[in-house]
């Protein structure tokens, strides 16, 4: 099979299959926060009958701008994972992701709601406190295999992991907000527990709510992605830890979630920030010092 | 080609005297449409037939040089004279001294000196070439907006104040003759001298309305670009006395064959300082903040087309002299740290203007890191930004200056639901604020090449500049963009003039075209310069990813269009937003605690106890002044 049509395929996979493992993560997410917390929790399924559901609901909307934005917020995440999949420049999947995120905030402020207001300056808060980690990752990539694309980086002789831990470490950090889990859920979450309502999704109806976590699956499974690249090398073998880590990471962030409070957003920037510095600066600066 | 060059740089101080002269308002604002025409169509011709001839490198004298040697050496007493007089009038004497001194040892030098070796005095190659159309398409197209806003200004808005707008559309030509002058300069000589005349006539700009605080501000610009044409005077006397030549290009040559460590690098060091002045980066910051006080016109100007793009464009040209030496590293670290600081200060503000003005600067901060490391992907990208940013820039002014004058207010927190009370307006803002961070415009494509050069460089603490700057830099402008939209807003009425508007739309439609034809620029322009300067030129960014930056660029116009056409016709049940039941019937009023209807506020977050300018301008200035000292120091010292 020639290179274009594997990649062809694997991109395709994830459009379609996406959403499905998305979904199936967090509906054992939910499984097993339900059991640390001593319930016995929905079944795995639950998430998809959740957006079933909503799709059927009758759309109240506030203003009409918001669908469409919430429609262009899917588009450019689904760009971002179909790029890191199909083996494209990683920076350029990372700036795709900022871009979509871009949408999700303007779909939230269109709104002129009180709460989505607060919920969209704190996830600009959050945005703000995750994106010099996010570009670091690209970099730390670059530096241990020579190459930003995602399909060269796959070929690597030694995992990326092994000269880019610091990297991995504030990676994994950032994706506690990425994947609004607390301590970092500020501004919205999956808990009952908010203090601002839903906030960015407050006004998000039927479709819209629907269309927002589908992409949030589909987020999710492009930045698992991310995380198992740390360990993938040529060695078919490197597949299996990558997902092995996959797992561990994601219990970790279900684990963090269940055991941390929320916290304001000065000490989410000052904590991602001072990460990124210590973890992901080190790691660049001894990198460089080896390298040169 | 000489005649038309020589016109290119004379007839806008010619003109200048147009406006000056002619009081009645249409009569005067006709012959500021045709000159601005001609200075545009001198500026397009001259590139074309640059372009014509083959795109290499000319460089020939202007006929009767002589006469111009002379008007120059007068007319820089003439700029003394008249510095020293504004200064003492208004009780600031000792700026004058910092003007006495670098025009004496300017003046002295050329009269008294050693002669140096005869040179040509004009050369046009791709970064001519590019400046040129940038002064002459952009800065001609502020003229035009001057007009109309400026009527505005003084009829509509401004009473109080003494109408001179004759002085103000002259001094606009001065500074077009100004900037073509010192883009196509060859000897120090004449690009010090126009360079001067960069700084006065700004200076008088930005004093224009002639309050207190206009006065202050103005020398505050005045004394520290005038630090910065010592700075030049130093490296000329130093050209002079120690190279015998008062060629540019020839002081680069010998820096660059000198390498690291070179007493060539002398003068190097003390024209990039000047050029770190002109261009704004910390500590000279303070200037063009201050220069935000001037009527908008002047602002777009100052910020755009020409001023800070003086310095920068000196930078570019002394790249190569400057990769891998003490001087590069003055040049990029004090940009990366300008890039970051300058856009963490942005966030703590609301006005309009100001947040525009501290994007300047951290985006000027950017080309001039770029330009410092002087390697050929920064170069590539430098390039790239000095034109988007010339663009998005002059237009967003312009249209802050609209907003201004329709609406009242240039507070960002006034903009709420722009998008519905002046659709027009709003776009426009839209437009430029997407040019100017939005992934895949402008400005991404540059930030992507230097963070790839500056890992590469090694220097693992510009890429942390990089990468903490790109964030700040997307809070800030995201917040801006957000507050935009809005629903149920009144349309209001827009009180712009049609030939602003002809002004802003000519700007957007550059921009879209711009954006969407850079591979087109990249290659037929950018790329030559590269050939020009490093002898060859790989793309920087590989075709493939240039093809998807494209669909990217498509995609952020297309797709939400297609959703709009899908959603249309969506019948929808229009509700309330959600005020925890405490709605009252409309999306602007609520219930308060006492029972009684309260408007609903919506506020951005500022972030002052972080950001704002009482935590972080001090500080900033204080690393900004050390990162120049140490390395002066170091070269300077290194050289003896």
């Amino acid at each position: 099979m020639s290179e274009n049509l594997i990649r062809m395929i694997v991109m395709l996979l994830y459009i379609v299959a996406g959403p499905f493992i998305g979904g199936i993560l967090d509906g054992f997410d939910r499984k097993i926060s339900a059991r640390m917390q001593g319930r016995k929790g929905p079944t795995v399924l639950q998430p998809f009958y959740d957006v079933l559901k909503l799709t059927q609901k009758q759309l109240l909307a506030v203003n009409k701008f918001q669908l469409l934005m919430v429609m262009s917020y899917l588009f450019f995440v689904i760009l971002s994972g179909v790029l890191f999949f199909g083996g494209f420049d990683m920076l350029l999947c990372f700036f795709s992701l900022s871009t979509a995120a871009m949408f999700l905030i303007l779909a939230s402020t269109s709104t002129h709601s009180p709460f989505s207001t607060i919920g969209t300056h704190r996830e600009l808060a959050q945005m703000m406190s995750y994106e010099p980690m996010v570009l670091l990752t690209a970099v730390g990539f670059y530096l241990a295999t020579g190459t930003f694309q995602v399909s060269d980086i796959i070929q690597a002789k030694v995992p990326a992991i092994v000269y880019a831990p610091g990297f991995f470490i504030g990676f994994v950090f950032i994706l506690t907000i990425k994947f609004r889990k607390s301590p970092f859920d500020l501004s919205t979450t999956h808990h009952a527990h908010q203090e601002v309502v839903k906030g960015v999704t407050t006004e998000m109806v039927g479709i819209e709510y629907a269309i927002t976590t589908l992409t949030e699956w589909y987020e999710n499974v492009f930045l698992l992605a991310v995380v198992g690249l740390f360990f993938i090398n040529s060695n078919p073998i490197s597949y299996l830890v990558a997902i092995i880590a996959v797992f561990i990471v994601y219990f970790f962030e279900i684990l963090i979630d269940n055991t941390s409070a929320r916290v304001k957003w000065q000490l989410m920037l000052k904590m991602a920030w001072g990460v990124t510095i210590v973890a992901g600066g080190l790691n660049l600066f001894i990198l460089e010092l080896i390298n040169f | 080609m000489d005649k038309l060059v020589m016109a290119l740089i004379c007839l806008p101080f010619l003109m200048a005297i147009l406006p000056a002269v002619i009081k009645k308002s249409k009569i005067r604002s006709t012959v500021v449409y045709i000159c601005g025409a001609i200075v545009a169509i001198l500026s397009i011709t001259t590139a074309v037939w640059w372009y014509s001839l083959g795109g290499n490198a000319l460089v020939f004298d202007l006929p009767y040089t002589e006469v111009f040697d002379k008007i120059i050496l007068i007319g820089d007493f003439a700029l003394m004279f008249l510095i020293i007089y504004l200064s003492v009038k208004h009780h600031k004497t000792i700026i004058s001294l910092l003007s006495i001194v670098q025009t004496l040892l300017v003046a002295g030098l050329e009269l008294f000196g050693p002669h140096p070796a005869e040179t040509m005095h004009i050369r046009i190659d791709w970064l001519t070439f590019i400046m040129i159309l940038i002064i002459g398409i952009i800065g001609v197209a502020i003229g035009i907006y001057a007009v109309g806003y400026m009527h505005g200004y003084h009829i509509h808005h401004h009473k109080e104040l003494k109408d001179r707008r004759s002085f103000f559309l002259a001094m606009i030509f001065v500074f077009y003759g100004a900037m073509f002058g010192l883009v196509l300069s060859v000897s120090l000589v004449w690009l010090y001298f126009f360079w001067e005349i960069t700084s006065v006539t700004s200076f008088l700009l930005i004093g224009y309305t002639r309050t207190e605080e206009a006065v202050n501000n103005s020398f505050k610009a005045l004394w520290m670009n005038l630090l910065g044409g010592l700075g030049i005077a130093i490296a000329i006397a130093y050209a002079i006395l120690v190279q015998g030549t008062v060629n540019l290009y020839d002081v680069i040559d010998s820096a660059i064959a000198g390498g690291a460590g070179s007493a060539a690098l002398v003068p190097i060091a003390f024209l990039a300082f000047a050029a770190l002045t002109k261009s704004a980066q910390f500590p000279f910051s303070g200037w063009l903040l201050g220069a935000m006080v001037a009527p908008t016109p002047s602002s777009a100007l100052l910020h755009s087309a020409t001023m800070v793009k003086a310095g920068v464009y000196l930078l570019v040209r002394l790249a190569l002299a400057m990769n891998g030496n003490y001087v590069g590293q003055m040049v990029y670290l004090c940009g990366g740290f300008t890039f970051l600081i300058a856009s963490c200060l942005a966030i703590a503000q609301s006005d309009g203007k100001k947040v525009l003005a501290y994007s300047t600067i951290s985006n000027l901060g950017l080309i001039v890191a770029c330009a410092g490391a002087g390697y050929q992907e920064t170069i590539w990208a430098a390039v790239f930004l000095i034109i988007f940013h010339a663009v998005s820039k002059s237009m967003l002014f312009q249209c802050v200056g609209a907003i201004e004058n329709t609406t009242g207010s240039r507070d960002i927190e006034d903009m709420e639901g722009l998008a519905v009370r002046y659709p027009k307006l709003a776009f426009i803002l839209m437009v430029g604020i997407a040019g100017m961070f939005l992934a895949p415009f402008g400005m991404l494509i540059s930030k992507w090449a230097a963070l790839k050069a500056f890992v590469d460089a090694p220097s693992a603490l510009m890429v942390l500049f990089i990468v903490f700057g790109s964030s700040t830099t997307m809070f800030y402008w995201t917040k801006w963009f957000a507050k935009i939209l809005g629903i149920h807003a009144e349309k209001g009425v827009d009180r712009t003039k049609p030939n602003e508007y002809v002004s802003m739309y000519f700007h957007a439609v550059l921009l879209i075209l711009l954006c969407v034809g850079f591979p087109i620029t990249s290659k037929y322009v950018i790329e030559p310069l590269m050939n020009d300067m490093y002898g060859t030129s790989t793309p920087v960014i590989s075709e493939g990813n240039i093809a998807i930056m494209v669909i990217m660029i498509c995609a952020v116009f297309i797709v939400p269009s297609i959703n709009y056409l899908l959603t249309r016709n969506r019948k929808d049940k229009e509700v309330m937003v959600y005020m925890g039941g405490a709605n009252i019937g409309d999306n602007k009023n609520f219930i308060d605690s006492m029972g009684e209807s309260k408007e609903l506020q919506v506020s951005s977050w500022y972030m002052t106890d972080w950001f704002g300018e009482d935590k972080l301008f001090k500080p900033a200035v204080v690393v900004g002044t050390f990162i120049i000292l140490i390395f002066l120091c170091v070269v300077v010292g290194g050289a003896f």
